[in-house]
C-alpha cells in the first residue's frame, strides 16, 4: 500500500476555529473534508501538508434546507446525502443525479459537495506515484517544468473532472466563502479559472461554507456523464443542459456546460441566437450540438482518445437536449 | 472406466452443490493471508526500482541507507547474482539487477527497516549511477535489431555471436500438406489481428515474509501459486540445500497466472532476513504488481484460413509476433502455445505456424488464465466467422462440420480423449435462441458464437523428471476424522474443497469431518502448483489414489470383522454397510476403529503422473500435450451504440465440457469468472505504455486500478453457465478442467456479435468505444454500415437473380 506523508490532523467544531487554524499554519495547512481526493493525492506526494484541518465536524458546514426559494447545502454534506435528500431530489433533480454519478457508494459516503467543487484538476501525467513521476521527469503542475500533454508552452491543461459543478453552474448557484476577514459570495461560474495548476479563485485561508441554489419552478436541467464503466470512473466528458420551460411549452434561456475536457467547466456560448424562438426541435438541437462541438478541443490529458471525446460532445449534447425536451412540467 | 458412465446418483458428495470449505473463513475475514501474518521482531522491506527502461549500472552506493537509524539490512544484486528463470532453459533473471536494468520498475536494491516509512526513506538515500542504453519497445523493432546494435545493447546477451539478443524463442512447425490444403480450399480469408496485453489484477498484491532461523534454515511465506518451484529457486539463488528451505503458502487472494513464478520480493525477504537476523516482510504496492506483471502477451497475428464451399477447413497458416517484455518468464512455452493449442475442437487437415517472441524494455509478460492460447483463439474464431459469412453458412453449423471428435489425435499429434464440444454448441444454440435471432435482431443488436479447447494440465513438468506431478497424504484415526495433507495450491479456485469432497466421497464421512492441510513444503507432498488448469485433474487423481488405498484397508478390516468380502463393504453417508445384508451396518467411525485395530496407525500416500504417449513425436511436441482437454462454446449478445461506439454486452451463454463437475457450484463460478475476465479483456483492459510522444517511452500508462479499467459489477453481463459432462476416462470421477477454458471464446464471441449487430469488424483489441467508433465512422463513410444479411436471405436473393 502507498504510504501517506506524516501530518497532524486538527478537528475543529466551529468555523472560526477552522479559520484560525488555517491562518496560524498558513501554507503548511490544507483543509480536508471527505479526503477522497486529497488523501490519494497525498499518497502520490502531490501535496505534503504538515497540518490537515478537518472540516467534517464543523457545524456551520452542514445542513440541507429549502427556504425563500433557495436550496442551501452545507459544503461538508456528503454526496450520498445530496443524491438522496428529498429536498434536493425534488427541487434540483439534476444535482442529485450528478452526485449519484460520482465514483462508487463508499466514496460518496465520505466525499462532500464542497470537496467536489474544489476537486483538484486531473491529468495522466500528474495523478501518479512519486516513482512514476520521477521516471517521467515530473510535469508543469508538480515539481517539473514541462507539460507532457502540449509539449510546448507553460500552461497546464489538467482537466476539471468534477461532476457537480457544471450542474451548479446551469442552476445559477452561489457560494458562501468565509475568510478571516469576513465572508463573500461567489457565483459558481466565477469560481473557476482556466489554469490546470490551480483552477479555483479561492484565497488561502478561505473556506467554502455553503452552496445556495435558486429554485425556479420553470427550470429544467439534464446531466449526462460519459465514462467507460458504469461506476467509479471520473468523467471523460460531462454535459449539462438547462432551460426555462414556459407555460406555452416554449423554452427560454437554453444553456449548457461541458466539462471533463479542459481545466474548468466551459459554459457554452452562442446558444441564445440558435434557440431564440423557444422551439427545441431536432434541427435546433443539432445546431446547438454543432455549436458546442466547435467550442470544445480536448487534449490528451487523460488516457482516452481526445478525438473520440471531442466527437462525443455533439452526441451527448444532443441526447441531453432531447432528454430536456421530454422533462415533465412538474 | 469402462461400461456404463457413472451417474450422479452413484455419488454421495461428488457432483452435488457443496460449500467451499474455506468459504466462511474468507467471507468473514478470518482467513489469514500472507500480509495478515505478523512475526515477532518482523522488519519491513522495500525495493528500489529503476526509473530507466534500459541502463547499465555503473555503481550503487548504499552507505546512506545503511547509516539511517532503523535500517537493518540492505541488499543489491551482488548479494545473490545467481540467475534463475521459471523455465530451466531460459534463466535470464536475477533477484535484483546485477549490472543492468531492463524496464522501468526493474528491482535494483532492497532494504529492511523497522517500518515501511523508514525503509522508503532509506531507498531515497541509495545512489545508483546509470549509463543509459538504447531501449526498444515494439517487438518488430526488437526483431529488426539484428546487426543494427552493438552486441552489448541487446536486452540480453545473444545466445551465439552474431545472433539477435532480443529474441527469446522462435518456433516454426508445420503439420499436414498445406499446399494441398490451399488447392482444396475454395474460400479463403487472410487477415491481421492484434491482441493488446492485459494483466491479472488479482485482488491480493504479492506478499512474502522471510525468516532465517538461528540454525540457518529458511522459511518463506509467500502468496505464490507455485510453492514447489519457489522452493527450488530459493535454494538455488540463496545457495542453500533444498532441505534447509521451507515454503509456506497461506491462502492466496487470487493469482490467475500472475504468481506462478518466483519474484524479486521472495528472494529479497530471504536475503534481507539472513543479513538482519530478523524476519522481513515485503508487500507490493499495486503499482509494483503492474511492474511485476507476467500478464498476457500482446500478440501481432496474421492468419490465412481456407475451406471448401461446403465449409470443410482445408488449411490454416499463422504468423505471430509476441511482445515478451524484458524477461523470458514462461515465454518459451507461450511461444509454442501460441500455435500448439489451436488444433481442436476443429479438425485441421494442414496447419503451420511461425511464432517468435521478442524481448522489449517493458515488464515481462507471462502466463495469464488461458496461457498463450486466448490470443490466437480470438483471431481464429473470428476467421471462422468471416469464412462462414463468405460461404453463406451458419457459423455454428460450420463449427459442427469441422468437429474433430472424441478419442482421436489432432493434426499436431496431441491425444484427445473425451470431447463434449458438440453438446456445448447445442446448449448455447438452444439457450440463446440462436436459430430465430442470429442476423434477425434489429440493427445495433447482435449475437456471436465461438468455441475453444484447453488443457487439463501440462503433460510434462517444467523441469524434466519422471517423478509424480502431484502428491497427497491421507490419514484417518479412531475419531472418524480424515486428514488430507495436500501439495495443492489454494488460490481461491477451491482446490482444498475439491480434495475434501473427494475424501468425503471415498470414506463416506461428512464433509465437516475432513480437514485439508496444505501449502507447507515441510509436511505436504510435492505438487507442481496451480497453473495450466492441472490441479483438479492431477491432484484429484492423486487424492483418489491415496484414499482408495486406505479405503481398501478399511474394507478389508471390516470384511474380516463381518466374515465377508471387502468388495461388499460400502462406505457412504456416515456408515459402512453391506448393501446385500441389512444386518451389516456400522457408523463409519466404528469402521475406522476396526481398521486401526487391525492395521495399526492408518495413513497412505497417493500420487499422479501423466500418461507418456499423448504428445507429438517432434521437437516441441510435448508442449500442448495434456492428459485431457476441456471444450467450450459461447454465445454473446451485444448492443452497439452506433453514435458513440459503446458496446454493451447484455448476456453470455457459456457451455463448458468439464468432464464431470465435482461441485457444480464451483464449476459455474469458474465459468462465470472466466467469461467475465474474457469480456473485460474484450471491452476494456489495456496493459500499455507511454511512448516517446507521450511523456516517456516505456513508462507504464497508468499503474493503478483507477485507470487500468476492469469492469465493475454494474458493467458485467448476465452470465448463463451450462455445464456439459463428457466424463473423461482418466479424470478424477471423469473430471477435466474448468478454470481457464471457459475464458477463451468470450472475446471472439463478442467480436462476432459486434459484427452481427452493426456489420463492422474490429480485429484489434480491446473493443473500446473510440476504436469501435472509428470502425463505425469508416463503415458509415463507405456507406457500409448495416446489419449483415442472413445466409438464407442471401441465398434466396441470389437464386432470384440467377432465375
Amino acid at each position: 500500500m502507498l504510504r501517506l506523508p506524516a501530518y497532524r490532523y486538527h478537528a475543529p467544531r466551529r468555523l472560526s476555529d477552522a479559520l484560525e487554524l488555517l491562518a496560524r499554519f498558513g501554507a503548511e495547512a490544507r483543509v480536508v473534508a471527505g479526503g477522497t481526493d486529497l488523501i490519494p493525492n497525498m499518497k502520490h506526494r502531490l501535496f505534503e501538508p504538515a497540518h490537515l484541518i478537518g472540516l467534517s465536524r464543523v457545524d456551520e458546514l452542514h445542513g440541507i434546507e429549502v427556504s425563500d426559494g433557495w436550496l442551501t447545502i452545507g459544503a461538508a454534506e456528503t454526496l450520498s446525502s445530496i443524491a438522496s435528500h428529498p429536498a434536493v431530489v425534488a427541487s434540483t433533480p439534476a444535482l442529485a443525479e450528478a452526485a449519484r454519478h460520482v465514483a462508487g457508494p463508499q466514496i460518496r459516503n465520505r466525499a462532500t459537495i464542497g470537496g467536489n467543487l474544489c476537486l483538484d484538476t486531473r491529468c495522466t501525467y500528474y495523478n501518479q506515484t512519486e516513482f512514476w513521476r520521477e521516471a517521467l521527469g515530473y510535469c508543469l503542475k508538480k515539481d517539473g517544468d514541462t507539460c507532457h500533454v502540449t509539449r510546448v508552452g507553460k500552461k497546464c491543461v489538467a482537466a476539471h473532472s468534477a461532476d457537480t459543478p457544471p450542474v451548479l453552474m446551469v442552476l445559477g448557484a452561489e457560494l458562501d466563502v468565509v475568510g478571516v476577514d469576513g465572508s463573500r459570495t461567489v457565483r459558481v461560474e466565477d469560481l473557476f479559472v482556466a489554469d490546470g495548476i490551480r483552477n479555483l479563485r479561492l484565497q488561502h485561508g478561505e473556506i467554502l461554507v455553503r452552496i445556495r441554489i435558486p429554485i425556479r419552478p420553470t427550470s429544467r436541467a439534464v446531466y449526462r456523464k460519459l465514462r467507460q464503466r458504469g461506476a467509479v470512473d471520473f468523467p471523460l466528458l460531462t454535459v449539462v443542459v438547462a432551460g426555462e420551460r414556459g407555460d406555452n411549452g416554449r423554452w427560454s434561456d437554453i444553456r449548457g456546460v461541458v466539462t471533463g475536457l479542459g481545466s474548468r467547466p466551459r459554459a457554452l456560448t452562442g446558444w441564445d441566437a440558435i434557440a431564440s424562438d423557444g422551439r427545441l426541435d431536432d434541427d435546433v438541437i443539432e445546431s446547438l450540438a454543432q455549436r458546442a462541438h466547435a467550442q470544445c478541443h480536448p487534449l490528451e490529458n487523460m488516457i482516452v482518445d481526445p478525438d473520440w471525446r471531442r466527437a462525443m460532445v455533439p452526441v451527448e449534447i444532443s441526447r441531453a437536449l432531447k432528454a430536456l425536451r421530454t422533462t415533465t412540467a412538474d | 472406466m469402462s461400461g456404463k458412465r457413472p451417474s450422479r446418483d452413484d455419488f454421495a458428495v461428488i457432483g452435488r452443490p457443496q460449500r467451499k470449505i474455506d468459504g466462511l473463513a474468507k467471507s468473514t475475514g478470518r482467513a489469514a493471508y500472507t500480509d495478515d501474518i505478523v512475526l515477532p521482531g518482523m522488519l519491513h522491506g522495500k525495493i528500489l526500482r529503476s526509473p530507466h527502461p534500459h541502463a547499465r549500472i555503473r555503481s550503487i552506493d548504499t552507505a546512506g541507507a545503511e547509516a539511517l537509524p532503523g535500517v537493518h539490512a540492505v541488499v543489491t544484486g551482488a548479494d545473490f547474482p545467481t540467475p534463475y528463470g521459471i523455465i530451466p532453459w531460459t534463466p535470464d533473471e536475477t533477484a535484483l539487477a546485477v549490472d543492468r536494468v531492463r524496464y522501468i520498475g526493474d528491482g535494483v536494491a532492497a532494504v529492511a527497516a523497522v517500518d515501511e516509512d523508514t525503509a522508503l526513506e532509506a531507498l531515497r538515500r541509495i545512489e545508483v549511477d546509470y549509463e543509459i542504453l538504447p531501449a526498444v519497445f515494439d517487438p518488430h523493432d526488437a526483431l529488426a535489431a539484428e546487426g543494427n546494435y552493438e552486441a552489448g545493447d541487446y536486452i540480453h546477451p545473444p545466445k551465439r555471436e552474431g545472433w539477435n539478443g532480443n529474441i527469446t524463442k522462435k518456433v516454426h512447425l508445420e503439420f499436414g500438406d498445406l499446399d494441398a490444403g490451399w488447392k482444396a480450399g475454395e474460400i479463403e480469408v487472410e487477415a491481421e489481428y492484434y491482441f493488446e496485453g492485459t494483466t491479472h489484477a488479482a485482488i491480493e498484491p504479492h506478499c512474502a515474509i522471510g525468516r532465517f532461523d538461528g540454525d540457518g534454515r529458511l522459511t518463506v511465506w509467500s502468496s505464490t501459486q507455485v510453492p514447489h518451484y519457489l522452493h527450488r529457486e530459493l535454494a538455488r539463488v540463496l545457495g542453500l540445500h533444498p532441505a534447509e528451505v521451507r515454503v509456506i503458502q497461506p491462502p492466496v487472494g487470487g493469482a490467475f497466472g500472475g504468481k506462478s513464478e518466483p519474484f524479486d520480493l521472495e528472494f529479497c525477504v530471504a536475503a534481507l532476513s539472513r543479513k538482519a537476523g530478523r524476519p522481513v516482510k515485503i508487500l507490493y504496492t499495486r503499482e509494483e504488481v503492474f511492474y511485476a506483471h507476467r500478464g498476457r502477451h500482446p500478440f501481432h497475428m496474421w492468419y490465412r484460413t481456407a475451406m471448401t464451399r461446403d465449409g470443410m477447413l482445408t488449411g490454416v497458416d499463422a504468423r505471430i509476433v509476441l511482445d515478451g517484455g524484458a524477461y523470458a518468464s514462461f515465454g518459451l512455452v507461450t511461444t509454442y502455445y501460441s500455435g500448439q493449442l489451436l488444433t481442436a475442437p476443429y479438425a485441421l487437415p494442414a496447419y503451420r505456424f511461425d511464432s517468435v517472441r521478442a524481448y522489449t524494455n517493458k515488464p515481462a509478460c507471462g502466463p495469464k488464465r488461458g496461457h498463450g492460447s486466448v490470443q490466437p483463439r480470438f483471431a481464429f474464431e473470428v476467421q471462422l466467422d468471416k469464412l462462414a459469412e463468405l460461404g453463406d453458412i451458419d457459423p455454428i453449423e460450420l463449427r459442427r462440420r469441422n468437429f474433430i471428435g472424441a478419442n482421436t489425435r489432432t493434426v499436431n499429434e496431441l491425444r484427445v480423449t473425451s470431447n463434449g464440444f458438440l453438446e456445448c454448441l447445442e446448449a448455447v444454440e438452444g439457450a440463446s435462441g440462436w436459430k430465430e435471432r442470429w442476423r434477425r435482431l434489429p440493427f445495433g443488436r447482435g449475437l456471436g458464437v465461438a468455441g475453444s479447447t484447453y488443457i487439463s494440465g501440462t503433460n510434462y513438468p517444467i523441469y524434466p523428471n519422471d517423478m509424480p506431478q502431484s502428491g497427497i497424504q491421507v490419514q484417518i484415526d479412531r475419531s472418524g476424522r480424515v486428514a488430507v495433507f495436500s501439495g495443492g495450491s489454494e488460490i481461491g479456485q477451491g482446490t482444498d474443497s475439491a480434495m475434501a469432497y473427494i475424501a468425503a466421497e471415498e470414506f463416506g464421512v461428512p464433509l465437516e469431518h475432513v480437514r485439508v492441510y496444505r501449502g507447507d513444503t515441510d509436511f505436504t507432498p510435492v505438487d507442481l502448483g496451480a497453473y495450466s488448469s492441472r490441479v483438479t485433474f492431477m491432484l484429484g487423481n492423486a487424492c483418489i489414489d491415496a484414499c482408495r488405498k486406505l479405503k481398501r484397508r478399511i474394507q478389508e478390516a471390516v470384511a474380516e470383522h463381518w466374515e465377508g468380502e471387502p468388495e461388499a463393504v460400502v462406505l457412504r453417508e456416515g456408515r459402512a454397510f453391506d448393501p446385500s445384508d441389512p444386518e451389516r451396518s456400522l457408523p463409519i467411525r466404528h469402521a475406522f476403529q476396526i481398521a486401526e485395530t487391525r492395521w495399526g496407525t492408518l495413513g497412505e500416500t497417493g500420487s499422479y503422473n501423466t500418461p507418456k504417449d499423448v504428445h507429438g513425436q517432434y521437437r516441441g511436441g510435448t508442449i500442448g500435450a495434456s492428459p485431457a482437454y476441456s471444450f467450450t462454446a459461447h454465445i454473446a449478445e451485444v448492443e452497439v451504440d452506433p453514435e458513440t461506439g459503446i458496446v454493451t454486452v447484455d448476456r453470455i451463454w457459456v457451455a463448458h465440457d468439464c468432464g464431470r463437475a465435482l461441485n457444480p457450484v464451483l464449476v459455474e463460478g469458474q465459468m462465470e469468472g472466466s467469461a467475465y475476465m474474457g469480456f473485460a479483456e474484450a471491452l476494456m483492459e489495456e496493459h500499455v505504455f507511454k511512448d516517446a510522444d507521450h511523456g516517456r517511452a516505456g513508462l507504464h500508462n497508468a499503474p493503478s486500478l483507477l485507470d487500468y479499467r476492469l469492469p465493475t459489477s454494474v458493467d458485467t453481463p448476465e452470465l448463463e453457465s451450462l455445464i456439459i459432462e463428457s466424463v473423461d476416462p482418466e479424470g478424477p470421477y471423469g473430471a477435466k478442467e474448468a478454470g481457464e477454458g471457459p475464458l477463451h471464446p468470450s472475446i471472439p464471441a463478442i467480436a462476432n456479435a459486434i459484427h452481427d449487430a452493426v456489420g463492422v469488424r474490429v480485429d484489434r483489441l480491446p473493443f473500446s468505444p473510440p476504436r469501435v467508433w472509428r470502425a463505425l465512422e469508416k463503415a458509415r463513410e463507405a456507406g457500409a454500415l448495416a446489419k449483415p444479411a442472413h445466409p438464407a436471405d442471401r441465398l434466396s436473393s441470389r437464386t432470384e437473380v440467377g432465375a
